[in-house]
C-alpha cells in the first residue's frame, strides 16, 4: 500500500514525540473586539491553550490512553498538506490537489490569489454599499447582511491563470498542485445578490454592476447584470465557518463558474451602471489575445477541464497490478457529462466512473481502475460538459487561441509512467 | 397527468444546468440604511471611459516624470521597463500590430495593449503605489498618467492631462477587444 506522495516524502521527519506548537504564538498576538455574531466569533481568548498539546505517537496506541480533547482539530503528525509558495504579497499560493480526497478543499488549503496582500478586516467596521442606478441606495452592515435569507451551495473557484506555469514552462517534476492548484472548492453560505438588488431596486438601463474589494488593491471588476439576477452570491460562510481572511473575510462576492478574480474578496461596494468600468483587471489583465490581432474581453466562464491527481508526480508505482486513476473534472458551464481516461497517450479512451454527486459548477471526482503491467504508459484525462464542450488537445488549443494565451489553459494534460513506475508530468495530447 | 409525468421524467433524466432548490422569500426586508452623500463620495472613485468621477486638477508630462521617478521607478524602472513578472513593463510600442497570440513573452504595455486612457487614472488612484495605495494627489496622478502616455507615444510631450483631456485620449489598442465567443462543441 502506498501513501500519498507528500506524506511518504516526509515520513522521515516524524519522530515518535513530535511537538506541535504551531499556532500558539500567533493566537497570542490576535486581539479582536467583542463580536456580535456567534458564527463569526471564534473566541480568540480560548484558542491558544490546546494548540500546544504534545502529540505523542506510542508504539502501540491500544496499550496507552490517547490524547485529550482539543479546542481545534489538528492533522495527524504524519499528514502535511501545504499550500505553496508561502510569503507572496502579490501573486498566488497553490492548493495541494494531490493530497486531497473528494471535492471540498479544506479552508486552510484553499488556493490564494491576492493583488496586494490579504486584507484583515474588522467585521464591526465592515459595510457594503450598493449604489448607482438603483432606486434606494443601501448601506448594509454585517449583522444586517446575516439577517437576509441565506442559501448554501457548493461551487468551485478557479483562477483563470491556472495552468500557466505548466503551459509555459513544463517540467517533469511538476505536481498536480503546481500544474492546476489554483482550483479550490467550498460549501459557501450567503445571500443571493438578487435579493439585495431587489431591495435596492434596479433602475431600467442598469446592465452592469461594478464590484470593488476593500483590500489594498481595491480590486474592481464589472459584471453583467444577468449574473447578479442568476446565481451570484454574497457569501460569509465557507465550509461551515466564517470565511478565511484570504477568502475575503468577512464577505466576498461568489460568481459560480466565472474566473476567480471576479469573485471580489473583502467586497465593500457594488455600483450599478449602464456600462462597464474598464478597470485595469478587465482590460490590461484578464483578457485573452487570439489570432487575428484581437483579444477577448469579459471572458468570464471557465472552460471544461480535468486533471489526474493520482498517479502523478512525485508518486511512484511500487508494483504491478491494480491502480486507481483518480482526478477532478469541472466546468463553468454547468455539469460534467463524462470524463474519458487514456493510458496509451490518447490512442484509446475509456469512460471513467464519475463518483458521488455531480453538482453543477462544482468539480466531480472521476476514477478508473487500471491494471499496470509494468510497461511505460501515458495517462491522460479528457472531460466533456453538458453543453458538449470537450477539452481540446494542446494542438487544437493553440490552433484556436494561438500560443500566447495568458489565461484559460484548458487543454488535455497528462503524466508519463516509466518502466520503473516513476510518474512525471510533461506530456500533452 | 400523463404529460406531467413525461415532463417530470425528462426533467430528471436530462442533464440539468441547475439544482432544484426551494424558493427563497423575496422581501423586501428593509435591512440597511441609505448611505450619506459623503459615504458615497468617499468610496465611489471609479473612473470609466466617459471620465466620470475624474477630480479637478491637472498634470503635465514634465511634472509626471518627477513623480514617476520618486514614486514608481523603484518597481517599474526608470523608463517604465518594469521587472516582470511581478512589476509589469509599462512602456513599449511593439508589437504595434497587436500580434500577442503568437508569443506569450511579448509584454502587454500601456502603449500596445491598454484600450482606455481613463483606466490609468482609475487604477493608479485605487492601487498605486503598491506600498502606499491612495497616497497620490489628483495632480500627481494626472501627471504620472501624462508621463506614461507620452512615454508610450500616445500623447505629445507638452500635453496636459485633466478631467477634460484624459477621456479624449484614444489608445492605440482601443479597437482590439472583442466579445467572448467561447463555448459549444467547437473549441474556440
Amino acid at each position: 500500500m502506498t501513501r500519498p506522495p507528500d506524506d511518504a516524502a516526509r515520513e522521515g521527519d516524524i519522530s515518535r514525540r513530535a511537538l506541535l506548537a504551531s499556532a500558539a504564538s500567533i493566537a497570542g498576538a490576535v486581539t479582536l473586539g467583542a463580536q456580535p455574531y456567534r458564527l463569526l466569533a471564534q473566541g480568540p481568548a480560548a484558542a491558544a491553550a490546546t494548540d500546544t498539546t504534545a502529540v505523542v505517537v506510542p508504539p502501540d496506541p491500544t496499550a496507552v490512553p490517547g490524547m485529550v480533547t482539543t479546542a481545534r482539530g489538528i492533522r495527524s503528525p504524519f499528514v502535511h498538506p501545504e499550500r505553496a509558495p508561502a510569503g507572496v504579497l502579490s501573486g498566488a499560493s497553490y492548493a495541494p490537489l494531490q493530497n486531497m480526497s473528494g471535492t471540498i478543499t479544506p479552508s486552510d488549503l484553499f488556493f490564494e490569489r491576492i493583488h496586494n496582500g490579504v486584507a484583515m478586516v474588522d467585521p464591526q467596521q465592515w459595510k457594503l454599499m450598493i449604489h448607482g442606478m438603483v432606486e434606494r441606495p443601501l448601506m448594509i452592515d454585517l449583522e444586517q447582511l446575516l439577517r437576509y435569507p441565506s442559501v448554501t451551495r457548493t461551487y468551485f473557484v478557479e483562477c483563470s491563470g491556472n495552468g500557466r506555469a505548466a503551459y509555459r514552462t513544463p517540467k517533469p517534476e511538476m505536481t498536480p498542485q503546481q500544474v492546476d492548484g489554483l482550483l479550490s472548492t467550498a460549501e459557501w453560505t450567503g445571500v443571493p445578490l438578487a435579493t439585495l438588488f431587489r431591495e435596492a431596486g434596479v433602475k431600467p438601463g442598469a446592465k452592469w454592476f461594478i464590484a470593488e474589494g476593500g483590500d489594498a488593491a481595491r480590486l474592481s471588476r464589472s459584471i453583467p447584470m444577468e449574473k447578479a439576477l442568476d446565481d451570484a452570491l454574497l457569501v460569509w460562510g465557507q465550509n461551515g465557518e466564517a470565511l478565511r481572511p484570504s477568502n475575503g473575510y468577512p464577505v466576498r462576492l461568489l460568481l459560480p463558474g466565472f474566473e476567480g478574480n471576479t469573485s471580489i474578496k473583502w467586497v465593500r461596494r457594488l455600483e450599478l451602471s449602464d456600462q462597464p468600468n474598464m478597470s485595469k483587471d478587465e482590460t490590461s489583465k484578464y483578457t485573452d489575445p487570439i489570432p487575428g490581432s484581437k483579444a477577448r474581453q469579459f471572458s468570464f466562464l471557465m472552460d471544461v477541464k480535468s486533471v489526474i491527481t493520482s498517479p502523478a508526480y512525485p508518486q511512484q508505482l511500487t508494483e504491478r497490478g491494480w491502480w486507481p486513476i483518480r482526478g477532478l473534472a469541472w466546468t463553468g458551464r454547468g455539469r460534467i457529462a463524462k470524463v474519458e481516461v487514456s493510458t496509451d497517450g490518447g490512442r484509446s479512451w475509456q469512460q471513467a466512473r464519475l463518483e458521488g454527486n455531480n453538482l453543477p459548477l462544482a468539480p466531480v471526482r472521476f476514477e478508473q481502475m487500471w491494471k499496470w503491467g509494468g510497461s511505460p504508459a501515458i495517462l491522460l484525462s479528457r472531460a466533456t460538459d453538458q453543453t458538449g464542450a470537450v477539452q481540446p488537445t494542446r494542438t487544437e488549443f493553440q490552433k484556436a487561441r494561438g500560443i500566447g494565451p495568458d489565461y484559460h489553459f484548458s487543454y488535455i494534460r497528462g503524466w508519463t509512467v516509466g518502466r520503473d513506475g516513476v510518474v512525471q508530468y510533461g506530456v500533452e495530447a | 397527468m400523463r404529460r406531467a409525468l413525461v415532463v417530470l421524467l425528462l426533467g430528471a433524466g436530462a442533464c440539468q444546468a441547475k439544482e432544484a432548490h426551494q424558493p427563497l422569500p423575496e422581501g423586501p426586508f428593509g435591512l440597511g440604511r441609505t448611505p450619506t452623500e459623503e459615504e458615497v463620495a468617499a468610496w465611489n472613485t471609479s473612473v470609466n471611459p466617459t471620465g466620470k468621477n475624474l477630480p479637478a486638477g491637472q498634470g503635465s508630462v514634465a511634472e509626471g516624470k518627477v513623480v514617476f521617478a520618486a514614486k514608481c521607478a523603484a518597481c517599474h524602472g526608470d523608463a517604465g521597463q518594469g521587472m516582470p513578472p511581478t512589476y509589469p513593463q509599462l512602456v513599449g510600442k511593439e508589437p504595434a500590430d497587436f500580434s500577442f497570440d503568437d508569443d506569450f513573452k511579448k509584454a502587454h504595455t500601456i502603449g500596445n495593449y491598454w484600450p482606455y486612457a481613463t483606466t490609468l487614472y482609475d487604477y493608479i488612484n485605487r492601487a498605486m503605489p503598491l506600498t502606499a495605495p491612495g497616497s497620490l494627489t489628483p495632480p500627481e496622478i494626472y501627471a504620472v498618467v501624462a508621463y506614461l502616455l507620452a512615454a508610450n507615444g500616445v500623447i505629445a510631450e507638452d500635453a496636459v492631462m485633466n478631467a477634460m483631456t484624459l477621456p479624449q485620449v484614444k489608445m492605440p489598442a482601443r479597437d482590439r477587444f472583442v466579445a467572448d465567443d467561447r463555448g459549444g462543441e467547437t473549441f474556440r
